[in-house]
């Protein structure tokens, strides 16, 4: 199985380096580990995030690709699906269990990653106190996310 | 002296065999008192009501069945079967379908009569052609999970097209089966496809060592699905027991169970026996007695914080004028006040929080009733759960007796048969009474409490009788008449249980009891099925 699965994230990893999804840069920081992979998330523009530089890490688990890959903010932000905290945590529902199947590419999970920065979603948060936040006092979440932006995302 | 131990020590290793034989009969006669317990569940499952009618019904008693392994794969193959004949389906797709339906039959068969396209495709049986599923080897095929794409590869799609090589779909099934305990819902491995894999082609699929996890997994969605049925709770127990009552009822009857291994439990909360205090107000005490609420009563009843470093104090004095011990502030206790302005007003402070004043102490003169009134609760509560620890201590304490006592008297094994049972009834009748503690805790005085507490204590006296007959040396034991009156009140406890619980049932269906918590809004609320916080 481990040759199997080595041949599919050769080809996964070559694909989203050469041809990278929109506003990202996959590298790999130790050529020797393919199941590590370094992802930069340039925050999209005309949101919140924009001008940020995120850190993204993604690891392929043992069973990958029957288990979901774990994706990770390195870098800190404010957002209600993502843990307040320095292990970032995220809640996408491709990643779970439940909902990831093994014709599923990383690819397509980095997108979903992207897209919620542009598209929170506070019904399904992590951060209950941020969701409320969004929902209720906009002006106010847009100021904290800027903030966290200058202060932990910018170079 | 090691011979005599040796001699000792075979005999009880023989006895644990003969009591192992015996263990059920003993335990089936002892419930025969009270439960009408099934000693056939194999017996014509089809019927789905029950045994009870053979004896006048008791209040707390219900009806149940219980299921083994056997049982509950005999049933949902009639189930398929009649769906099969009725609806005109393959059986692999009849089991599909009752899966996808909760096994709830009728409600199958009347949707599917009424769409059967939209119903198929919810139950992921899309239009399906007649082909039955096979393994394929296709010529340039690359697989999409492990991008191999060797010539020889062995693939395998089903009905919606999506095509994975064999080796991946069985790595995906390995999975699904073994890690996440998956059977009846397995989805298609192509992201976004919902159609459900059916069981021919998991027949197909599934390798060997896998088959009696997966059969196992499948057989469980049958008994978890029904809301009448439920797993036994026991340890290494298979068995299954059906029960009607409804989650709604749960605050009028108390649906004790007993399992064919033994094991008594509440159909409602799965909660081990807990007659008669119903589910909401056992959920309640637990809680109660788990978060130490009473503690925090008792602070406030007898402690203020000092207005100024917020220390908490203790009132040891009688005395109104307070120091505080660590930042030396002096204040008053009754107004909180500072006491320097109280030098020469003491009377204004009494006046101006003379209202205040005496709604202080009635409150906390009421904290200290209730307090008070709980431990006096949970005292006896918790003694009784402390003597049903011990229960297997006594278990083979009472082996052991019985075992010196043949020695001593002369008397046969089955002679000394009356101390298991009454170390039985024992056990169960502290059962019953810890409960009647927690249930007496929640019970607002009315003229049916007084009958309870004569009932409590009409059992609480005669339990603690034959636990003190119980512990007498085997000298006395070996008496006969202590055994004549071991063996009575053995029957005097079981028949005041049954009268106390009886009782209790009775009021409880008829609502005859007040409670000093409304829980049956509660419980109302939890069966609609919100389940969520009640807070």
């Amino acid at each position: 199985m481990a040759s199997s699965s080595h041949k599919r994230i050769t080809k996964e990893l070559q694909e989203c380096m050469s041809d990278p999804p929109s506003g990202m840069a996959v590298t790999l920081p130790s050529e020797s580990d393919l199941r590590s992979w370094a992802v930069t998330l340039l925050g999209p523009p005309g949101t919140v995030y924009e001008g940020g530089t995120f850190q993204v890490t993604v690891n392929l688990p043992e069973d990958y690709p029957f288990k979901a890959p774990q994706v990770r903010f390195a870098t800190r932000l404010y957002h209600p699906n993502v843990t307040n905290d320095s292990l970032g945590n995220i809640c996408l529902p491709q990643l779970k269990s439940e909902n990831w199947k093994p014709a599923g590419r990383v690819r397509a999970v980095l997108e979903a990653l992207r897209q919620l920065l542009v598209e929170p979603n506070p019904d399904d948060p992590l951060e209950a106190r941020i969701a409320d936040e969004y929902r209720n006092n906009r002006a106010e979440f847009e100021k904290n996310a800027k903030g966290y932006v200058v202060r932990y995302a910018m170079k | 002296m090691d011979s005599d131990e040796d001699f000792v020590s075979t005999i009880s290793s023989d006895e644990d065999v003969m009591q192992d034989d015996t263990d059920n009969d003993d335990l089936s006669g002892a419930e025969g008192d009270f439960d009408v317990f099934d000693d056939e569940p194999d017996d014509d499952p089809a019927i789905l009501s029950h045994k009870s009618d053979k004896k006048e019904s008791i209040a707390y008693d219900v009806s149940y069945r219980v299921y083994t392994p056997a049982d509950i794969q005999r049933q949902q193959d009639e189930m398929v079967d009649e769906v099969n004949m009725i609806l005109e389906m393959k059986k692999e797709d009849a089991a599909i379908m009752l899966r996808h339906f909760r096994w709830n039959k009728e409600r199958l068969i009347e949707d599917y009569m009424d769409k059967p396209k939209a119903v198929l495709e919810a139950a992921g049986l899309g239009p399906s052609a007649e082909t039955p599923p096979k393994l394929e080897v296709i010529p340039g095929f690359c697989c999409d999970i492990c991008c191999e794409d060797d010539d020889d590869l062995l693939t395998f799609a089903m009905k919606c097209g999506h095509r994975y090589c064999v080796n991946c779909y069985r790595q995906y099934l390995h999975q699904k089966i073994r890690e996440e305990g998956e059977a009846a819902r397995i989805q298609c491995p192509a992201q976004g496809c919902h159609r459900i894999m059916d069981a021919r082609s998991l027949d197909l699929l599934v390798t060997p060592e896998l088959v009696e996890r997966y059969r196992e997994l499948l057989n469980r969605t049958y008994v978890e699905d029904k809301d009448i049925l439920k797993w036994c709770p026991a340890p290494d127990c298979e068995n299954a027991v059906e029960c009607a009552v409804k989650k709604k009822d749960l605050d009028k009857v108390v649906p004790t169970v007993a399992c064919g291994c033994g094991h008594r439990f509440c159909f409602g909360c799965i909660l081990n026996d807990h007659q008669p205090a119903p589910c909401e107000l056992v959920k309640r005490w637990l809680k109660k007695c788990a978060d130490d609420s009473e503690t925090a009563n008792w602070i406030s009843a007898n402690t203020k914080e000092c207005p100024k470093c917020n220390s908490t104090i203790e009132k040891n004095g009688g005395c109104n004028h307070m120091t505080c011990r660590k930042c030396k502030h002096e204040f008053c206790w009754m107004c909180m006040g500072l006491w320097s302005e109280h030098g020469t007003s003491w009377y204004n402070c009494n006046r101006f929080e003379e209202k205040s004043g005496t709604e202080a102490r009635d409150a906390q003169a009421r904290s200290r009733i209730s307090l008070e009134r709980y431990l006096h609760y949970y005292n006896r509560y918790a003694n009784h759960e402390q003597s049903a620890r011990l229960d297997k201590d006594i278990y083979q304490k009472t082996e052991k007796k019985m075992v010196q006592l043949q020695t001593a008297s002369g008397m046969s094994w089955i002679e000394v048969q009356y101390l298991n049972t009454a170390s039985q009834t024992l056990q169960t009748c502290r059962q019953t009474l810890k409960w009647t503690y927690a249930f007496a805790f929640y019970l607002a005085r009315n003229n049916t409490t007084e009958i309870f507490e004569d009932n409590q204590k009409d059992l609480e006296m005669a339990v603690e009788a034959l636990s003190e007959m119980f512990e007498k040396p085997i000298a006395e034991l070996s008496d006969s008449k202590l055994k004549v009156d071991i063996m009575d009140k053995t029957a005097y406890c079981n028949k005041r249980r049954i009268i106390m619980l009886d009782d209790t049932a009775d009021n409880l269906a008829n609502g005859h009891w007040q409670f000093n918590v409304d829980f049956t809004d509660a419980g109302a609320s939890a069966a609609a099925g919100s389940g969520s916080a009640r807070r």
